[in-house]
């Protein structure tokens, strides 16, 4: 069952804005000059209990405590093994068949 | 000095050299000649392991000592694609069987171990790449804590699914991670973890983690002698920071191999800009590839220390550039013929090799000198399908001729259409020398660093001179 809402102590992510676009690096390409850098980090939930978007506290697995804006409850990982490449599906074959020509 | 209250980027950047020197536990001004030069084996002497310190250090957490296999199928391939008398045999390490899945754990085993040594509480790590899973590992091993820092993100919160998973994988071993959008200030931010925490700065680019890949080296050199009776006649290297290809290099030497050319194989990225929010998710490696190679060949100073002791120009004989295509149709090849399922950024090399074994003669031998874990994230298929999503071209083709960085990806329909772009290493060398008088402006350099720059750049002295005339012209 989704939540919006964390408990003290859930395993959170949390983000926050390190420099804004004037206080970046020089000679950074126009597109990365004009938005902020920014942070993801992931702990457990110091406050009490928060909602997706309030400002709250989290604790690391380094035991920091850092401050941001709560943007996931118990964040799953969301990268995967892709779809079947019809552009790779027949290279394993083609090459077997054209190792197998040898022995022919 | 700054307050270390004052955490604003120009604050934390001026005190660089101070928060280093605490973090690496190594004064590199005792290293300082004059100017520019520094005495580079005095530096991997003083602050290194010997080889036997060094592989008995990895021992101890079950680093090294990994296969060496000869890729029977694949030769066979190579011969009935080359001209008569052609078609060198190729060995693969198979560096995947380390910890955590990459020769990385060399690098990581040495700093970690110093760490532990010097009494500090915690390791850091800059690194998107596997580096960071190796260090979180060793940590893990060693009971120290860490934090992995890694660029991640665009500004749309688009993750690479390779670094995704690379995070994933610290996660795993206990790390923090610690996730950036794109931007070259995840060096400030770095070194303000670093100022904060007072842990060791487990750089990628520091004698101990160079000192780590010289057993790599070293045993390639000795398991090709057991299997063959001689060395290798070329060793093919992946090359992005230029850590492998320097600690390779220098552990073939101490085995005595002194004839093994060295060979840096990147995948050509050309023309995407390394610090662009827009190109950042165009890139389907995310190491191993020009972005790193040829910067950091031709400024190795560049990175989180000071000196940094990865120095490829000094090892490196020949630099070829294979394309994204080629390298995920090698990667399927590997897996098919071979029964090897290896990530592909590490089978870089090896795409590069098939190319060469071609034109080498049929008694010679290459060794490939690693592989990598794959997995979610890792595989062909993911990063391919982000490459659509992301709206690239991805079709069959001669990739040499139809791959264009950014825009389309061509996988080949045949193998007898695997090739390398050469990239000569001159013009690195010269490169290198014209990022110098840029930064140095135009002056005489003394005679001790003409000496340094003549070992750095592996030339003579009648090489730079010449080199140096030609860039001043352009300059004027």
């Amino acid at each position: 069952m989704s939540t919006n809402l964390a408990k003290k102590g859930d395993w959170v992510q949390v983000q926050m804005n390190i420099l804004s676009p004037e206080e970046r690096a020089q000679y950074l390409p126009e597109d990365t000059k004009k938005v902020p850098l920014q942070m993801r980090v992931k702990g457990f939930l110091v406050d009490e209990i928060a909602s997706l978007g309030a400002t709250v506290r989290i604790k690391t697995t380094t035991d920091r405590i850092l401050s941001g804006i709560l943007t996931d409850i118990n964040p799953k990982y969301t990268h995967n093994f892709g779809e079947p490449i019809p552009e790779l599906m027949k290279v394993g074959m083609e090459l077997r068949e054209f190792l197998a020509g040898d022995e022919k | 000095m700054t307050s270390t209250n004052d955490t604003s980027y120009d604050a934390v950047m001026s005190r660089r050299t101070e928060i280093m020197k605490k973090a690496v536990g190594i004064d590199y001004e005792e290293f300082i000649v004059e100017g520019i030069a520094f005495d580079y084996e005095k530096m991997m002497k003083e602050v290194g392991y010997s080889i036997d310190e060094v592989r008995q250090i990895q021992s101890e957490t079950c680093v090294g000592n990994t296969p060496l296999v000869e890729l029977k199928n694949i030769n066979r391939l190579i011969r009935k694609l080359a001209p008569k008398g052609k078609g060198a045999r190729i060995f693969l390490k198979d560096e995947a069987a380390n910890p955590s899945g990459s020769f990385k754990d060399r690098r990581a085993a040495v700093s970690v171990y110093r760490a532990k040594e010097f009494g500090y509480e915690g390791v850091i790590a800059a690194t998107s790449g596997n580096y960071g899973a190796a260090v979180a590992s060793q940590a893990a091993k060693r009971g120290l804590k860490c934090i992995i820092v890694q660029e991640c993100y665009d500004s749309h919160w688009r993750g690479q699914p390779e670094i995704l998973e690379k995070g994933r994988a610290c996660e795993a071993y206990g790390a923090e991670v610690v996730q950036l959008t794109v931007g070259p200030e995840l060096f400030y931010y770095t070194l303000l973890l670093l100022e904060q925490t007072g842990y060791f700065n487990a750089s990628l680019y520091s004698p101990y983690a160079i000192a780590g890949i010289e057993t790599l080296g070293y045993e390639i050199a000795l398991q090709m002698k057991e299997l063959t009776g001689k060395e290798p006649d070329a060793v093919i290297v992946t090359h992005a920071g230029g850590g492998l290809i320097t600690g390779t290099a220098r552990g073939l030497k101490k085995a005595g191999a002194i004839g093994t050319k060295i060979i840096g194989a990147s995948v050509d990225l050309r023309g995407l800009h390394m610090a662009s929010d827009e190109d950042f998710n165009k890139k389907y490696f995310t190491t191993g590839h020009t972005g790193f190679g040829i910067p950091f060949a031709v400024f190795p100073d560049r990175s989180d220390v000071p000196k940094n002791a990865a120095r490829p120009l000094r090892y490196m004989d020949r630099y070829v550039l294979v394309t994204q295509g080629e390298v995920f149709y090698v990667t399927e090849m590997l897996a098919q013929l071979e029964g090897l399922q290896r990530g592909p950024a590490g089978n870089t090399s090896l795409t590069a090799a098939i190319a060469l074994a071609l034109e080498m003669d049929e008694d010679q031998t290459i060794v490939v000198n690693e592989t990598e874990y794959t997995g979610a994230g890792k595989l062909p298929s993911a990063q391919l399908t982000f490459a659509k999503q992301m709206g690239m071209v991805v079709k069959r083709g001669d990739s040499i001729k139809e791959d264009v960085p950014g825009k389309v990806i061509a996988i080949p329909q045949h193998p007898s259409q695997i090739g390398v772009i050469e990239f000569p290493v001159e013009d690195m060398k010269k490169s290198y020398l014209k990022e110098l008088i840029k930064r140095e402006g135009v002056r005489q350099f003394s005679d001790a660093e003409m000496q340094f720059l003549q070992e750095d750049l592996h030339a003579s002295r009648e090489e730079i001179v010449k080199w140096m005339s030609e860039i001043k012209e352009v300059l004027k």
